[in-house]
């Protein structure tokens, strides 16, 4: 049994990239308690995606989350990583190939940066050499500077840096998944926003499979591949695409879920090269938004500047096309199931 | 009884210095060794109890009894079997210097905050390795001012333990107090507690240091 654990382990280690996550009918019921914290949770999770769990506090999203990496045992039900039963796997090894970020972020006080970074990689016996080589290039993917930082202690940095020691962490032994409690949720506005864009940035060059749980409805549609919108228990309202959940709501629980101003979101989602652009306009007045925006940067400086057009400019200066609200609206609408066809026809 | 005579207390001085320097060192070295013997068992209690709620009440509720048990007592009580000398001396100082030590060990292991606990075991640690690589250390702190109460605790002790002829300084305050009314026995009494006391500061200096070279510059104030 313990030689078909670590090769288990092995076998899900070898995988950098990302690898399959499946959840059968997972229940956990906590001792002494009637109603049980996760009902019959049931997932399928493809290779490299990023899956957010979101739900109001208490509805047992961070519970399920836990269950992956068994810091919280199942009750009932299978959990398999890349086709692996997780619960035949010993847990110590398994969780050091399981990248995990808390909200707290739990570094730990008494070591270097460094060695935070470098718990897991040594818990695997790699190297000095290996290790620290390892630790530079994490400390420059998440854009601190090695020889400023490594040497520091926890407290000696800001909670946005500490978060981006956290997740360098998590990523150390290159785990081909990562579970993520919260992980910005702790950060002041401005820089959750940063580390929001740079997890963006790094989840599109690493592709690791990651379960993300948040409260927060905009950041699952910010980050998220698919969203699940968990209700009490654990139970899935909706598990689709964040485009998908905010034009066509399962029920009432996903749209009071969203909130006011579903179109507004979903603008978010939609680079303004998607949209049908007009002839540029060669006015010098005509106010301009880079090509790489969304439409809801487009939207706003509209509603800003008061034109009735605006130009979409590409990275050299030029201009390729302009915006209406028209347009903008009519984007939207293609982006509706159903009325695709025919907005891609009038287009 | 004679008057004090400070030039009297100087040249007792200076004719019992290696005497005096003896009593001392011996002080300092059965305080030594019985803090050694006391933190480790001390530790090895902390470690065993602090997550099991009855032991861990037990533990510290008898450390805590064990203190109330007078020191002249309980050197009465052991003398028979240990005999005079070092043993009882050591064993009685061993003995109440646990309660500090296992309960600031059971309190600085409980104090790890959870989110640390659980970025531990959340990395792959087990639980042997979780308490020798985190929660030591970062209870390391707390563990060590226990054992510096019972530095304290012990010097004073010791003192009394002259009374079973344990060494140390309380062998000059016995004396002095056996033959009062006689030419030294101001002297004698005065130098055991004088030398005490300067012992006890040199020793709480010592901790100081101590403490702020073994704790991890990351979990300094």
């Amino acid at each position: 049994m313990p030689e078909s654990t670590s090769t288990g382990v092995i076998a899900i280690a070898d995988n950098t990239a990302g690898v399959s996550i499946s959840l059968d009918n997972v229940v956990k019921t906590y001792p002494g308690q009637a109603t049980p914290a996760v009902e019959h949770f049931s997932m399928d999770v493809a290779p490299g995606e990023l899956i957010m769990f979101v739900g109001p506090s208490g509805c047992g999203k961070t519970t399920t989350m836990k269950m992956i990496n068994r810091i919280i045992e199942p009750t009932s039900g299978s959990i398999s990583i890349d086709g692996r039963d997780v619960l035949s796997l010993d847990p110590n090894e398994l969780r050091r190939h399981i990248g995990y970020v808390i909200q707290q972020i739990g570094l730990f006080p008494h070591m270097t940066i460094a060695e935070n970074i470098g718990v897991v990689p040594k818990l695997l016996g790699w190297t000095k050499k290996k290790t620290a080589d390892r630790v530079d290039e994490l400390l420059e993917t998440v854009q601190l500077d090695p020889r400023e930082f490594a040497g520091r202690y926890p407290k000696q940095l800001s909670g946005g840096q500490q978060q981006r020691v956290g997740v360098a962490r998590a990523l150390a032994a290159d785990p081909p998944v990562m579970l993520m409690d919260e992980p910005f949720g702790a950060t002041d506005p401005i820089t959750r926003e940063k580390l929001q864009a740079e997890f963006l940035r790094l989840q599109a060059s690493i592709g690791k499979t990651i379960i993300f749980v948040t409260h927060a409805f905009d950041e699952a549609v910010l980050l998220g591949d698919r969203i699940a919108v968990l209700s009490e228990r654990s139970q899935i309202e909706q598990f689709d695409t964040p485009a998908k959940i905010l034009a066509t709501p399962a029920n009432d629980y996903v749209s009071s879920f969203i909130g006011s101003g579903a179109a507004l979101k979903r603008l978010v989602l939609v680079p303004v090269t998607e949209a049908h652009l007009g002839l540029a306009s060669s006015a010098s007045s005509t106010p301009s938004i880079d090509a790489s925006d969304n439409l809801r940067d487009a939207l706003d400086l509209l509603i800003v500047t008061g034109a009735p057009l605006i130009n979409v400019v590409s990275r050299d200066g030029s201009a390729v096309g302009s915006l209406t609200v028209a347009s903008i609206s009519a984007a939207l609408g293609a982006e509706a199931p159903g009325t695709t066809a025919a907005a891609a026809s009038t287009s | 009884m004679t008057p004090f005579d400070l030039a009297g207390l100087f040249t007792f001085w200076g004719r019992r210095w290696d005497d005096i320097l003896e009593l001392v060192l011996e002080h300092m070295s059965v305080v030594a060794i019985s803090l050694l013997i006391a933190t480790v068992i001390g530790i090895m209690i902390g470690v065993l109890v602090w997550n099991r709620p009855v032991p861990r009440s037990v533990a510290i509720a008898s450390a805590g009894v064990a203190l109330t048990i007078p020191s002249l007592a309980l050197l009465a009580l052991i003398t028979p079997i240990f005999g005079l000398g070092w043993t009882p001396t050591v064993l009685s100082l061993v003995f109440y210097s646990l309660l500090p030590i296992v309960r600031n060990t059971v309190v600085g292991l409980r104090d790890v905050a959870p989110e640390i606990m659980e970025s531990a075991r959340g990395v792959g640690m087990s639980n042997f390795r979780i308490l020798v690589s985190v929660q030591l250390p970062i209870a390391w702190p707390i563990i060590l001012t226990g054992v510096r109460v019972a530095a304290q605790l012990t010097i004073g002790i010791a003192a009394i333990a002259a009374y079973v002829a344990g060494p140390g300084l309380g062998q000059y305050i016995f004396q002095g107090l056996s033959s009062l009314g006689s030419k030294n026995a101001l002297n004698l009494a005065l130098t055991g507690t004088l030398g005490v006391i300067v012992l006890a500061l040199v020793v709480d200096a010592l901790f100081v240091l101590i403490t702020r070279y073994t704790t991890s510059r990351g979990l300094r104030a």
